[in-house]
């Protein structure tokens, strides 16, 4: 069947409209969803640092982060910038500006003993686009807690491991410090290495441009953060 | 006594809702009309996210969710599609179609979404959904269609958990994110990076389709 031009054109026309509707309507309508699922996710990183939050309800876990979560916003000379909001501060939106300016956030949690330890958001390039992740130190500012790591697009089954429990738990009781200097932690390239120093995890085999953003992310963000490491936790 | 008559005719003339040739149009494309196996379409994605059986199991879901409604989409407006503008009338339906899922997906199952990524959109290239809608749903009435896209769905959908049944279990040693070979008492049992890697996926799915061939004797012509 041969259609004239003009129902052709008319065809296209409505049914882009239509199309479009729909799409928009369904964005419109589930972005409040949407940006709770992301504001929870994030609180969940950064709780899953320091704590197995797994089998926690969505509501015990803002519960959990407005009680036991302090925020503040440090520089990378290590003095406290007051007046912003830690959980507000765009980590990513931060990553852009030269060093100086960035504003750097901490988290600091104290669990139900009382023992503090600190969550440092980090943020990096991965193989196919940005990755991030919260460091947790222990209240020695040494000692790895624990880490949660996220990503944009990694690769399925290779470089996105690092959001598994299972590479994450390689970095737990790590030392980031050897005496006074700064050494952050390596993830080596392959999987099942043998005898690990206290700087170095397993790597993950498929994914080693994955796991050298990984390093180069700790690196930095570590180095931005020794100041106020060395001033507010080691000695303070 | 006219009215009964009527009705008996009608019922007669109407063709039974899981008759022989409805069932064959589920049932074909599940083995002798695969449209992985033997089709051989839907290769990358069946490469792609099938390292584990969780985000395969998602996928399978949202490949069968979007091939029966644009099938049923695309067969309801059939007669008003111009010919001329057919392939890209059933692309955007597609493409919308899977916007949808991923915005669903993103709003309440961010996990899943976070996981899956780019691979959700990437359903809008399956060459399998677009097949369906140029071989089947075109020509064919809506309830057909629907069938048509189960069929399909569920033949993409066994296959890809087949495959990843396997690069799950030999190359991560679990089975849906559980550790089956330390629970069977063997933690050294060797895992085969080979498995976590496309390469792998290459080589299940070509063990899949020899079997399958030399079962069904099927032969390409």
């Amino acid at each position: 069947m041969q259609q004239s031009n003009g129902y052709i054109v008319g065809f296209a026309a409505a049914m882009t409209i239509v199309l479009g509707g729909l799409l928009s309507f369904a964005a419109v309508g589930l972005k409040d969803a949407q940006k709770k699922a992301v504001e929870l996710d994030t609180r969940k990183q950064i709780l899953g640092a320091v704590t197995d939050i797994s089998s926690e309800t969505p509501d015990r876990i803002l519960e959990i982060f407005n009680t036991q979560i302090e925020g503040f916003v440090v520089n990378s000379k290590g003095e406290k910038i007051d007046g912003v909001d830690a959980s507000k501060v765009d980590v990513g939106r931060e990553f852009k500006k030269p060093v100086e300016e960035r504003q750097l956030p901490v988290f600091k949690y104290t669990d139900t003993n009382g023992a503090a330890s600190y969550i440092l958001p980090m943020y990096g390039n991965g193989l196919w686009n940005n990755i991030w992740g919260f460091l947790a130190l222990e209240s020695d500012g040494n000692t790895v807690k624990g880490i949660s790591m996220d990503h944009v697009g990694e690769t399925p089954g290779l470089g996105a491991r690092i959001t598994s429990d299972e590479v994450q738990d390689r970095y737990t009781g790590k030392k980031i410090f050897e005496g006074t200097n700064l050494v952050s932690i390596q993830m080596l390239k392959g999987e099942n290495n043998a005898s690990l120093s206290n700087h170095q995890v397993d790597g993950m085999s498929g994914a080693t441009l994955t796991a050298d953003g990984v390093n180069d992310m700790l690196e930095n963000y570590l180095s931005y953060y020794k100041a106020f490491l060395e001033k507010s936790v080691i000695n303070g | 006594m006219a009215e009964t008559v009527e009705t008996a005719e009608v019922k007669k003339a109407a063709e039974p809702l899981f008759s022989k040739r409805r069932k064959k149009i589920v049932t074909d494309p599940l083995n002798d009309d695969n449209p992985i196996t033997i089709q051989v379409l839907g290769i990358c994605s069946a490469l792609a996210v099938t390292t584990q059986l969780e985000p395969t199991f998602v996928m399978a879901i949202a490949v069968t969710v979007v091939i029966v409604f644009s099938n049923l989409i695309i067969s309801l407006m059939r007669n008003l599609i111009p010919g001329r503008i057919r392939i890209i009338v059933q692309l955007a339906v597609i493409a919308t179609l899977v916007s949808l899922v991923d915005q669903v997906l993103k709003a309440y199952f961010f996990d899943v979404s976070k996981m899956l990524s780019v691979f959700v959109s990437l359903i809008i290239t399956n060459c399998i959904v677009m097949g369906r809608l140029e071989a089947f749903a075109m020509g064919n009435k809506p309830y057909d269609s629907v069938l048509d896209g189960l069929g399909s769905g569920f033949g993409y959908a066994w296959i890809i958990l087949a495959v990843a049944f396997f690069r799950e279990l030999f190359g991560s040693g679990s089975i849906f994110g559980f550790k089956v070979f330390e629970a069977i008492g063997l933690p050294d049992f060797p895992l085969n990076g080979l498995m976590v890697s496309p390469v792998g996926a290459f080589m299940v799915l070509g063990l899949i389709i020899w079997v399958q061939r030399a079962y069904t004797g099927y032969v390409e012509k």
